[in-house]
């Protein structure tokens, strides 16, 4: 998002909620209190099945459906792995995450870098192929994908997820890369080469630091969309299974609480990054910036 | 000379490993699900090409509703998300002061359970002796034999859930945009804040709003894993068929021509759409 952060604060600043101030872009007192509440509503409901996931990972349940509240226990807690099937695919997940986006990110930085750097024949179509790749819907991906296994007789497992995980990751990554490659300024590659540095110098001392932020950025979007996805998952797994596809599956006989205790955890963890995240990119912005250009990259 | 032949090939050196990846795993398999649709045969003699395109038709004509079905669904949860969605964005995008980032953090916490995980915890919620429908029945407010499990009601409501953030970040981006000296200018010009609102404000977040209903509509038409857990028999979504002919019971022709026909109907609809909302919006929004 490239939101101009200190005009935004700036301009946010000299209003309290109550201030009609004629001529500004804010409405009333009385109708923004109404949508504050509002707003606070749509997040209430958007919290209530993530509430739900959280509490019954501390439900005393004895039967195999854990859908009616039956008191509070620790016993889901102390032992969230004890079942070895579910433990299996979430370890399967996790590596899978890994290995695609280690491979996705170097790719999509390569592509990324490209597209936003150099002009070549060819680029219009790369645009259109990563735009329906990032458009098209995921079972289309997904049966097209199986169609290709089927016809040329791979068994599908683990190997053929990663390659579908890296085949809808490098799309994201790429686009995340070349969004900030637009807001490099290229003469800072030049002065490099002018001080003396060979090409690869100067991608490696110069380019990458400077998107590194967006390089990490497209990891961990790819990594989010890995880790979590189901569809294109199921058309392309064989007999092997993730954390979604085992939840899933789970739905039929009932889900046990272990899975809400392991959905807790990668909730609390993914929060965790996102807030620390967050907390790193604010003291970078009041930090005094090297160079201008340096600046202009990492307010992006 | 060489060297200028060798700086000449940097971009498609760089474009190269996944140039390839993608024309092998995603481009190859388009053209190769299109003519396993175009083959016959089964699991245990094997496919052959034989050009037979009555499949299509045979697959319209045999899941034509659920394909209906599907497009209501869609078309319903897009339009409750933007309904639901657009006040959230606007009052984020206007109201939200230095907490911007907190709200938009609290817009996108779902992202961080895993959307089994959530459509699963919309089952406990609305199982028929759940945590919402058990306490109404004990407490005689709706009839025993009431539910909300197998209904459309409980598949959109699913679908307009998980869908909710991508509808409410692409307006928000695209509100946040809107210069606030052109309200000032309007407000110069005597305008009322309805009127501001109406004729400056809504006009400039038609893009944002166009790039949500991408985002929304798409996964929602083709979404399979709400209607699994949430429906029933009667709202079975094209998504269902796909998966079981193709996965369980391994009709790959019938699966690839409805799959084909699935992206066919979401490419003519976005045109569609995209033509009524006027080309110049469209290229806005891919531009942003």
């Amino acid at each position: 998002m490239s939101t101009p952060q200190p005009v935004a604060a700036a301009r946010d600043e000299g209003f309290g909620d109550d201030a009609p101030e004629p001529g500004t872009r804010l409405r009333g007192g009385r109708r923004s209190r109404g949508l504050h509440i509002y707003t606070w509503v749509v997040i209430g409901w958007l919290m209530l099945p993530i509430v739900v996931m959280i509490a019954f990972g501390f439900n005393n349940t004895t039967g195999k459906f854990n859908f009616a509240w039956q008191g509070f226990t620790l016993r889901w807690w102390e032992h969230p792995f004890a079942i070895q099937d579910l433990t299996g695919a979430l370890v399967n997940s996790i590596t899978i995450a890994l290995i695609a986006t280690a491979l996705a990110t170097i790719f999509g930085t390569l592509l990324g870098i490209a597209l936003g750097r150099h002009r070549f024949r060819g680029k219009g179509l790369v645009d259109l192929v990563l735009f329906a790749n990032i458009a098209a819907p995921e079972i289309v991906l997904g049966a097209a994908l199986l169609s290709l296994f089927v016809t040329l007789g791979v068994n599908r497992g683990y190997v053929t997820i990663v390659i579908a995980h890296v085949m809808f990751d490098i799309a994201y990554v790429a686009v995340t890369v070349r969004a900030r490659m637009a807001g490099v300024d290229p003469s800072i590659e030049e002065a490099a080469r002018d001080l003396g540095a060979g090409p690869w110098a100067t991608f490696r001392l110069v380019t990458i630091p400077v998107i590194l932020p967006g390089i990490v950025a497209g990891a961990l979007l790819a990594f989010a969309l890995s880790i979590d996805d189901y569809i294109i998952t199921q058309f392309n797994a064989g007999q092997t299974l993730t954390f979604p596809l085992w939840v899933y599956g789970a739905t039929r006989f009932g889900v046990p609480p272990q899975v809400n205790v392991i959905g807790t955890m990668i909730f609390t963890v993914g929060v965790l990054l996102a807030v620390a995240n967050g907390l790193v990119v604010q003291r970078r912005r009041t930090w005094k910036p090297l160079s201008p250009a340096l600046d202009e990259g990492a307010t992006e | 000379m060489i060297r200028r032949l060798r700086s000449a090939l940097v971009p498609y050196a760089l474009a190269l490993p996944a140039g390839l990846w993608l024309a092998i795993f995603f481009v190859a398999p388009m053209i190769v699900m299109l003519s396993v649709a175009l083959e016959t045969g089964n699991l245990i003699s094997g496919f052959t090409l034989t050009w037979h395109f009555a499949t299509f038709w045979q697959a319209i004509d045999l899941y034509h509703v659920q394909f209906i079905r599907s497009f209501v669904y869609g078309l319903v949860t897009t339009v409750l998300t933007i309904v639901i969605g657009y006040p959230v964005a606007y009052w984020i995008a206007f109201r939200g002061g230095r907490r911007k980032s907190t709200y938009l953090l609290l817009i996108l916490l779902p992202f961080f359970v895993s959307f089994v995980i959530r459509t699963v915890s919309w089952q406990f919620l609305l199982a028929d002796n759940g945590i919402l429908l058990g306490h109404l029945k004990a407490w005689h407010l709706v009839s025993q034999n009431f539910h909300v499990l197998a209904t459309s009601f409980a598949v959109v409501l699913g679908l307009t859930y998980n869908f909710l953030p991508f509808m409410i970040l692409p307006i928000y981006v695209g509100l946040e945009r809107v210069d606030e000296s052109l309200l000032d200018a309007a407000a110069d010009l005597y305008s009322s804040k309805r009127e501001a609102f109406l004729r400056v404000v809504l006009p400039l977040s038609v893009p944002g709003v166009f790039a949500g209903v991408l985002l929304t509509f798409v996964p929602a038409v083709s979404d399979y894993v709400n209607a699994q857990i949430l429906g029933g028999t009667s709202t079975t979504m094209i998504g269902n068929i796909i998966e079981t002919v193709y996965l369980e019971n391994n009709q790959y022709p019938t699966a690839a021509a409805l799959s084909f026909v699935l992206l066919a109907a979401l490419l003519i609809g976005i045109f569609a759409y995209a033509r009524a909302l006027g080309t110049e919006d469209v290229f806005e929004a891919a531009a942003a």
